[in-house]
């Protein structure tokens, strides 16, 4: 098993439901967000070109996060997904240096919180709440190891790409042209 | 043009506008660290070379110093954790890749080593302060002779460690080496800001650490034989460090963008004076002058040189803790 | 040997620490004495209440979550609600923010003037603010008539209080989604096929071939049903044409993309009609059987050549041939999309003309793929005596002027109840809810004395906006989560109905919509027209007419009843449209009778002021305008608008990325606020763009402690503030809004004042 996320860019209108959805799903305190929007624009007008990104814990497959904890509060579970158990997590800020991405941050409890691709939700076979409220449907979940879920077809017959591949995190969020 | 640009709002302290995690507390805690490593450093070799007599500061009085850097050092630490009431979740696992959990357990090593290692040259102390003029601090000399005299298990431990102190020396030296690489490496394993993802960073802190320690003894040694073998040991290390600093940013300038960018934060950047005036002026170059100077008989108060090199060692880890979190790979 | 990979290694160094016995007693000891963490509500603990959105129009249907303590958790679209498709848009999601949010209105206020003459509101019990309402009303009613009473209102709440109005004997209402918004469009539509679009607009986008959007901007505007419907059309390979200055979200994600010279958007209408006749890619058969007056329309044209347009509209000529064949081979199924705001430039019915007679050519109306024919359920309404008729109606001060005012005009209701209007249907007394006409309506200060001339203001709202302010009594309203309102009844592909339905009890000391326009109807002896206690008793009355009932409404939240009428026009159908010919009218033959152009004739709506910016303003997606920006998700998703310029415009003010800076227009009007500039080339160098909404600066006083939104006070700069040039479109009233133009003071012009 291995959970992972593809998102269209040729579709996301930024519209941030994603980030919301998220909110209200976790309780993430409010100043704080686990996911985001970056647009991208590049050209002169009238030349140009634009798309929206929308980016969380890339849950890599190479963890510097997970290397760097002190206490084993940042592991890894069932299908790769990236967690920290608050309980055992003193607030070092190691991970947070860690990530390439700037996914984690202080919970205002003083753990490290970050997106846990809502393995809740997908332990009841549901998808993250990013996922299922995308108006766009731009954001698609699923399981790399099986070469027939809809993830692993969109990755093989799309163009994609990851952030920052060469901070050598092999990331498992994949964005299609 | 190209534009790069977060739509939601993340102001998140800590994060926003780049990471800012560590600061004042953690610089400071390399810094004592290394200067405790540098300091345990040369008082376990010397004391193993049998050279106890000819360099007793270093071996008898500097670790005295180490155990109250290293407890400044461990306030600080658990100071800046956010998650202060688990903070004894350290102490339940050990992970062999973390630098963090590698420092936790080290330091408890170092820290009842460095306590016990004192306590065993306890009439040196005493003369040392005498020396000193220290006499206020008596008490503390006082205090230990009658825990000695009151408390059997207390003196079976120190006359334990008497016993066998070149055993412990030995440790000591491994946990002290641990502890200067450690200081080094902390930041180098995090390799998502590119300015400290270098393999130069490790030798250049533990370089650096061992050159405030012998500063360290520079300056409070009453020898002046043992003042003078420290600094030319300090103007080597000097030396070292500006090989490796000029090393470091060539290799990061011949590097991908991103390491460009972190070399450009010394090159013109916003850490530029800091770095080259102060820290690589006034904290290497120019108390290797004066170290050279006064082997050569000009007459230098012996606190100077060793002062500027502890500040110069301060300021970088200050500047490495703050420029390598400004140091990022784009959104 | 089998290789270690790295994730092996972890989970294996992971177990090893687990293995020390201590740890796993001792973490959840101290858990329990020091952790109080939220857990994520889980699917199958939720208590689920259908609810209707109210945070934009589009009116989506979901559910409520509440958790075991009844506190509401979040909001999830209705699997079944064809306008969600169970999706909710980030408002709707974050639509709880409303109801949390700590600076709502929470209890009845009533002006009082303080001893240094200064007027601040005191907190007051319902009865007394309901009393003092009723009364004033009535002195209204014996001063000036019940006619002079206004109803301004907005949104789901409305339908209430018109209710109350009607049956108090007063039709003078309007609301802002009228002329500032889309009666422009519904007007053209009106006039050429006899039909309007109404909401959500009866584009049948998903199984389309080609899309035009022209100043419409799906996706930073979260029309739910369509943004979804235009990613359908995306992931067909669909060609989606764009014409706008700015590169928009959607223009981003167009085949082609058309970089319009502002004001010049009809010119470009009629040349895409020239090559559409003259190159023949027009529908002959459907225009032969179901249109009128193409043979007019084709020598009306011939003069708009894409040569010419090009001189207008800056856009080439080729490629204007180009779009016009794309849409001519995709015909019928095409869609020009009539857009939402359309109030533009003052001659908007004629451009949205344009539009209709545009998709009319095409063959699309009626058509897969192009617009369907919507349906929609008639719920039957209570019974109750036939409303008295009043004197006069909003219809009787605009209809003169403008003969498709199909709604009250709000701004000539405001003209209504300034102190220089001398007229018969002067206006006295307002009535607003769940509208806030200072940042809605344009020219503030003409609303303002209007707001001065009133013996009596009225506001019922969820939160201290702007007008709050103005209100000699705020009555505190119940947010959508909290009360029952009418059923949605929108029209659509299939019809159906949806039910909101109140998750909790309304926070603090609010009440629902309808509990307060009926204990003011009780006050003012209107018992006949509240034959009941509770509105649930009404539903479920009409509910049960249609074979349903509140208790199954419950379960399901959206309820689909059979179509009476086919989709879409079967071929060679013969069909009757609902204007004098019968027929499409590509000539309107009302327009001739009326005096207005019977066909679109461009006209010229000049260049910007020496050193002046056209004032381009907008949505974000996140946002329905000043509305939901105190709302805390919301909030958090967006709170510093930015003013875009171009890179040649930055270097000419000489600014910078997130320098603030504050907005004049020609008039001398200074923005109250600054805004941060955001330098991009997607926006044209004779124009600025920034979002509408921002810059709330709404304030009031309540027993001596400010009460205001204060998250959202002084962020950014309200573009209402900044428009000085209201064009009127002769045709409807709408007021067109964007001929107006701004310069950039990037020194603080309030501290000059405050010094000199």
């Amino acid at each position: 098993m291995r959970y992972a996320m593809a998102i269209e860019v040729n579709k996301c209108v930024g519209c941030a439901d994603c980030v919301v959805a998220c909110q209200t799903e976790n309780n993430v305190p409010h100043g704080y967000s686990r996911d985001w929007i970056v647009e991208i624009a590049r050209g002169e007008y009238p030349d140009l070109y634009m798309h929206f990104e929308s980016q969380r814990c890339n849950h890599c497959d190479d963890t510097p996060c997970v290397r760097t904890c002190p206490t084993g509060a940042s592991h890894i579970i069932e299908g790769g997904i990236v967690k920290v158990t608050h309980d055992e997590c003193i607030g070092c800020g190691a991970c947070i240096e860690a990530c390439p991405y700037d996914a984690r941050y202080f919970h205002p409890e003083g753990y490290v919180d970050k997106c846990t691709f809502c393995d809740h939700r997908v332990a009841d076979g549901l998808d993250p709440a990013c996922v299922s409220v995308c108006p766009t449907t731009c954001m698609h979940f699923g399981d790399l190891d099986d070469p027939d879920s809809e993830i692993s077809k969109l990755i093989r017959t799309r163009e994609n790409y990851t952030l920052i591949p060469e901070a050598g995190t092999n990331p498992q969020i994949f964005y299609l042209k | 043009m190209e534009e790069k640009l977060l739509v939601t709002a993340r102001e998140i302290h800590g994060l926003y506008p780049h990471v800012h995690i560590w600061g004042f507390p953690i610089a400071t805690y390399l810094f004592l660290g290394g200067l405790a490593a540098g300091i345990l450093l040369f008082a376990t070799i010397y004391y193993i070379k049998g050279k106890e007599d000819e360099m007793p500061f270093t071996v008898k009085i500097a670790p005295l110093f180490t155990f109250i850097f290293i407890m400044i050092g461990l306030l600080l630490l658990v100071y800046d954790l956010h998650h202060k009431l688990y903070v004894w979740q350290l102490f339940t696992t050990f992970r062999i890749e973390s630098p963090m959990s590698w420092g936790a357990w080290t330091l408890v090593g170092v820290s009842i080593f460095s306590l016990l290692w004192p306590l065993s040259y306890i009439d040196d102390i005493e003369e040392y302060l005498h020396e000193r003029g220290w006499k206020r601090l008596d008490w503390i000399t006082k205090f230990i002779r009658t825990l000695e005299h009151k408390c059997k298990i207390f003196r079976f431990i120190v006359l334990f460690f008497r016993k066998h102190r070149k055993k412990f020396a030995y440790i000591l030296l491994f946990l002290s080496i641990i502890l200067g690489i450690y200081t080094g490496i902390l930041l180098s394993a995090f390799n998502a800001h590119p300015l400290w993802n270098n393999s130069i960073l490790g030798p250049l802190f533990l370089t650096s650490g061992v050159s405030t320690g012998s500063a360290f003894v520079m300056w409070l040694s009453n020898n002046k034989k043992e003042r003078t073998r420290m600094s030319v040991i300090d103007m080597a290390l000097i030396a070292t460090e500006l090989f490796f600093i000029i090393h470091m940013i060539m290799g990061m300038q011949a590097g991908p963008e991103a390491f460009q960018q972190a070399a450009h934060l010394f090159l013109g950047g916003e850490f530029t004076v800091i770095f080259w005036v102060f820290f690589v002026g006034f904290g290497l170059v120019l108390p290797f002058i004066l170290e050279a100077m006064e082997l050569k008989g000009f007459h230098i108060p012996p606190a100077l040189p060793a002062i500027l090199v502890l500040i110069g060692g301060f300021l970088f880890r200050m500047i490495m803790v703050y420029a390598g979190q400004m140091s990022e790979y784009p959104l | 040997m089998s290789k270690l990979n790295r994730r092996d290694f972890i989970k294996i160094s992971g177990t090893a620490s687990a293995g020390m016995v201590m740890t796993p007693p001792l973490t959840s000891i101290w858990k329990t004495i020091f952790s109080d963490e939220e857990k994520p509500l889980l699917e199958n603990e939720a208590k689920k209440v259908p609810t209707v959105c109210e945070v934009c129009f589009w009116n989506c249907a979901g559910w409520t979550y509440l958790d075991k303590e009844g506190n509401i958790k979040k909001i999830i679209g209705n699997d079944i609600d064809p306008h969600s498709n169970g999706r909710l848009c980030p408002r709707g999601t974050g639509g709880l923010g409303m109801y949390y949010d700590e600076d709502r209105l929470k209890k009845p206020l009533i002006r009082v003037k303080r001893e240094d003459g200064k007027s601040e509101f005191r907190e007051a019990e319902w009865d007394e603010a309901l009393d003092l309402v009723a009364t004033k009303m009535k002195e209204i009613e014996k001063k000036y008539g019940k006619e002079s009473m206004a109803l301004l209102f907005h949104g789901k709440t409305g339908p209430h209080f018109e209710h109350l109005f009607k049956a108090w004997g007063s039709d003078t209402m309007g609301e802002p989604a009228g002329a500032q918004c889309l009666i422009t469009r519904e007007a053209g539509f009106i006039a050429t096929y006899g039909a309007g679009l109404a909401s959500p607009e009866p584009t049948d986008v998903r199984n389309t071939d080609c899309l035009v959007l022209i100043g419409n901007h799906i996706g930073e505007n979260m029309h739910n049903g369509h943004v979804q419907e235009v990613s359908a059309l995306i992931d067909k390979g669909g060609t989606i044409i764009t014409v706008d200055p700015r590169f928009s979200t959607m223009a981003a994600h167009s085949t082609k993309w058309l970089p319009i010279k502002p004001s010049t958007d009809l010119a470009l209408l009629l040349a895409w009609m020239n090559v559409i006749i003259n190159e023949g890619l027009y529908d002959k058969d459907y225009v032969e059987q179901y249109t009128y007056g193409f043979e007019q329309l084709k020598d009306h044209v011939q003069k708009y050549t894409p040569e010419w347009a090009e001189s207008i509209t800056t856009i080439p000529a080729g490629d204007i041939y180009e779009t016009a064949r794309l849409m001519g081979g995709a015909s019928p199924r095409v869609i020009i999309h009539p857009g939402r705001h359309t109030a533009w430039y003052g001659d908007d019915t004629q451009r949205t003309r344009a539009i209709a007679i545009l998709n009319a050519i095409l063959g699309s109306w009626g058509r897969e793929g192009g617009f369907y024919f919507p349906e929609k359920v008639k719920l039957p309404k209570e019974a109750h005596p036939p409303f008295p008729k009043p004197k006069w109606t909003w219809k009787d001060i605009s209809r003169d002027k403008h003969k498709l005012a199909i709604m009250g005009i709000t701004n000539e209701l405001i003209d209504h109840a300034l102190p220089e209007y001398k007229g018969p249907y002067k206006i006295k007394g307002m009535f607003i809810t769940a509208t806030n006409p200072l940042q809605s309506i344009p020219s503030q200060d003409t609303i303002r004395r209007a707001l001065d001339n009133q013996d009596f203001v009225v506001v019922v709202d969820t939160m201290p906006a702007e007008i709050t302010g103005y209100a000699d009594v705020v009555l505190p309203e119940a947010t959508y989560l909290e009360r029952l309102d009418h059923l949605r009844t929108a029209h659509h592909r299939q019809p159906n109905i949806a039910l909101r339905y109140p998750a909790v009890e309304p926070k603090y000391d609010t009440k629902p919509g309808w509990w307060i326009a009926r204990e003011i109807g009780i006050r003012l002896g209107l018992h006949d027209y509240y034959e009941w206690e509770d509105f649930e008793e009404v539903l479920d009355w009409q509910l049960k007419q249609v074979g349903s009932s509140m208790e199954e409404m419950k379960k399901v939240g959206v309820k689909y009843f059979p179509r009476k009428t086919p989709m879409y026009l079967k071929p060679g159908e013969e069909y009757w449209f609902n204007t004098n010919t019968g027929k499409i009218e590509l000539y309107s033959t009302d327009f001739e009778e009326w005096g207005y152009d019977p066909l679109p004739v461009y006209k010229d709506h000049g260049e910007n002021p020496p050193g002046f910016l056209r004032l381009i303003y907008g949505r974000l997606p996140m946002h329905t305008f000043g509305r939901t920006l105190n709302n805390p998700n919301l909030f958090d998703l967006k709170h510093d608008p930015h003013l875009w310029v171009h890179p040649k415009v930055a270097r000419i003010y000489g600014l910078e990325n997130g320098q603030e800076v504050w907005l004049k227009n020609p008039k001398g009007k200074v923005s109250s606020f600054p805004i941060k500039v955001r330098v991009t080339e997607r926006i044209r160098h004779d124009s600025v763009f920034m979002p509408h909404g921002f810059g709330n600066k709404g304030r009031i006083w309540v027993d001596g402690k400010k009460l205001e939104m204060h998250r959202a006070y002084g962020r950014g700069i309200l573009d209402s503030e900044m428009i000085y040039n209201i064009e009127i479109d002769p045709v409807t009233g709408g007021t067109g809004l964007r001929n107006n133009f701004v310069t950039i003071l990037t020194e603080n012009p309030h501290k000059k004042e405050a010094k000199s």
